[in-house]
């Protein structure tokens, strides 16, 4: 049967094939070739869909249509959209910072594509199974706002570095709490791996099995995700009526794209460390007791659970984006730190609590 | 301990209303029948406007191709962006006397904001808006539009 065959099968026949034609360091070049190829595959296929969901859940929350010329219902807009963007000049301004404008935007992308790499998209199927992964992902995706500094300082342009700035206040500040909600549920879990976490959510996710503490996580983890992407509410970086587009005003042409595609892809990063986290990664929705519920709920393929979950974060972080208004600087500290650092401080203190007296559900 | 009670609270005012703000959007993007937006050229045939859209200035003319325009030049006064030039002629009436009528109402679509105040100022009515919209023009010398039909006349009901 078709649905027998998962993602991991197929793998395991490449990696087969690969070492039975070639030699096996060069099987694994061939391996690392190819895996990088599909996440840069992965990541432009989603940022395509992303960027055409996002233009369409917001004309339809502002009751228009979104785009609805190119293609059947638009859909080929966001292609149109990168096409122009090859088509384009990729202007440097004359008193810019030559190496660090051209840097920055590569930077920006590298990290975003880094944070791939323990990610578990279905059963078996991780690049890298490593013992941190969680606190790899949190790391390694701040390291995007050296990018964004870079790409502010070197533009010459005082809009761009001002965006740049609030950008780094930002992410810095609000670092702090995405951490210590995801701290919470590795509490519970015991381990910083991805697939141990996965694992763990066997019986129930994380965010039903938890009680309050992981509800709450759950809620600040979304709140700080959004502020670290730079989206609105917390668009400040690039408030485009005060600050023309923030860091990335003087950028045109593919280095632009870049930086765009770099942002959709945290933004896919952050949802699917949510998913992971607190919604079980690839692991099907299963309910103690109920096994004909389970076994049905088994037969749906990992991968579907898995960016099925993912959509819906991404679909809830958009949803914010087209309904709240941008915040002010002030606003934007106050609430980090009086509400989300203290609350998720207090949080991390309960989960602790309930893992050492052992009152999951 | 009011200022603890004060902390949660806004905590849970501020959760109330952003969960009324994401119902408004949610619903607006769970009822596309709902939308404001028109799908303009597509449902062109069916397209209702509005009857008191600003559309196109238009001198009314009766069946009989009588107007009420008497040339006065008031509505050119009114102008603010000099849209409207009013060419008048002296004209000899059946009894001999010589009497200003209208010969070119020149209308400048290409200055025009739609104001509105040309028909306000006019004393006789007989100018008005009518709802058309499709005013895309290649050349703006195609927007420079003369109003009264040829041949056309002073109803003799208007002094
Ligand atoms: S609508 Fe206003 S701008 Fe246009 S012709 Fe009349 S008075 Fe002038
Ligand atoms: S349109 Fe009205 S205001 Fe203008 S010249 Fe004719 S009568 Fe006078």
């Amino acid at each position: 049967m078709l649905l027998t065959i998962t993602l991991a099968d197929i793998i395991h026949s490449i990696d087969t094939w690969l070492n039975q034609t070639l030699s096996p360091n060069l099987a694994l070049a061939a391996e690392l070739v190819l895996g990088g190829l599909a996440i840069i595959g992965l990541v432009i296929v989603m940022a395509i869909v992303m960027v055409y969901a996002e233009r369409k859940i917001a004309g339809f929350m502002q009751m228009r249509y979104g785009p609805n010329r190119v293609g059947k219902w638009g859909s080929l807009q966001a292609v149109a959209d990168v096409l122009k963007l090859f088509m384009k000049e990729c202007l440097t301004p004359k008193n810019a910072d030559k190496l660090m404008f051209a840097i920055a935007p590569f930077l920006v992308t590298a990290v975003s594509f880094m944070t791939f790499a323990p990610m578990s998209f279905a059963p078996g199927v991780q690049f890298w199974d490593i013992n941190i992964g969680v606190f790899y992902i949190a790391s390694v995706s701040s390291l995007s706002v050296i990018g964004i500094l870079m790409a502010g300082w070197a533009s010459n342009n005082k809009y761009a570095l001002l965006g740049a700035m609030r950008s780094g206040a930002q992410i810095v500040s609000y670092e702090l709490s995405s951490g210590l909600s995801l701290i919470t549920i590795v509490l519970m879990v015991g381990s910083l791996s991805v697939k141990d976490i996965i694992m763990s959510q066997g019986d129930l996710w994380w965010i039903f099995k938890g009680h309050i503490p992981a509800v709450v996580a759950f809620v600040v983890y979304i709140i700080a995700s959004t502020a670290e992407l730079n989206r609105a509410p917390f668009d400040l970086a690039e408030a485009e009526q005060e600050l023309t587009a923030g860091f990335h005003t003087e950028y045109s042409g593919m280095q632009f794209a870049m930086f765009f595609l770099s942002e959709y892809c945290n933004l896919f990063v952050l949802s699917m460390l949510a998913a992971t986290v607190f919604l079980g990664g690839w692991m099907p929705f299963h309910i103690p007791g109920l096994e004909v519920f389970n076994h049905l709920m088994d037969y749906i393929p990992g991968v579907v659970w898995f960016f099925g979950k993912t959509f819906a974060i991404i679909f809830l972080i958009m949803w914010f984006r087209w309904t709240f208004p941008r915040l002010r600087i002030d606003q934007l500290l106050k609430l980090e730190w009086k509400y989300l650092l203290p609350v998720s401080i207090v949080n991390m203190v309960i989960a602790a609590i309930i893992t050492l007296m052992n009152w999951f559900l | 301990m009011k200022s603890i009670f004060n902390y949660y609270k806004s905590i849970f005012l501020a959760l109330r209303s952003l969960w009324q703000g994401m119902k408004l959007t949610g619903y607006y993007f769970s009822h596309p029948k709902k939308m404001l937006v028109q799908p303009y050229p597509e449902n062109r045939d069916t397209l209702v406007i509005p009857s008191r859209f600003k559309g196109n200035l238009t001198l009314i003319h009766d069946a009989e191709n009588l107007h009420a325009c008497t040339a006065c030049g008031i509505c050119e006064i009114n102008c603010p962006n000099g849209t409207i030039k009013i060419l008048s002629k002296m004209e000899e009436q059946e009894d001999g006397k010589k009497k200003k009528v209208l010969d070119k109402w020149v209308y400048h679509m290409g200055l025009c904001t739609f104001c509105g105040l040309c028909v306000d100022a006019c004393p006789s009515d007989a100018i008005a808006f009518d709802n058309t919209f499709e005013h895309s023009a290649y050349k703006s010398t195609t927007l420079n539009k003369v109003l009264n039909n040829p041949g056309s006349k002073l109803k003799s009901t208007v002094k």
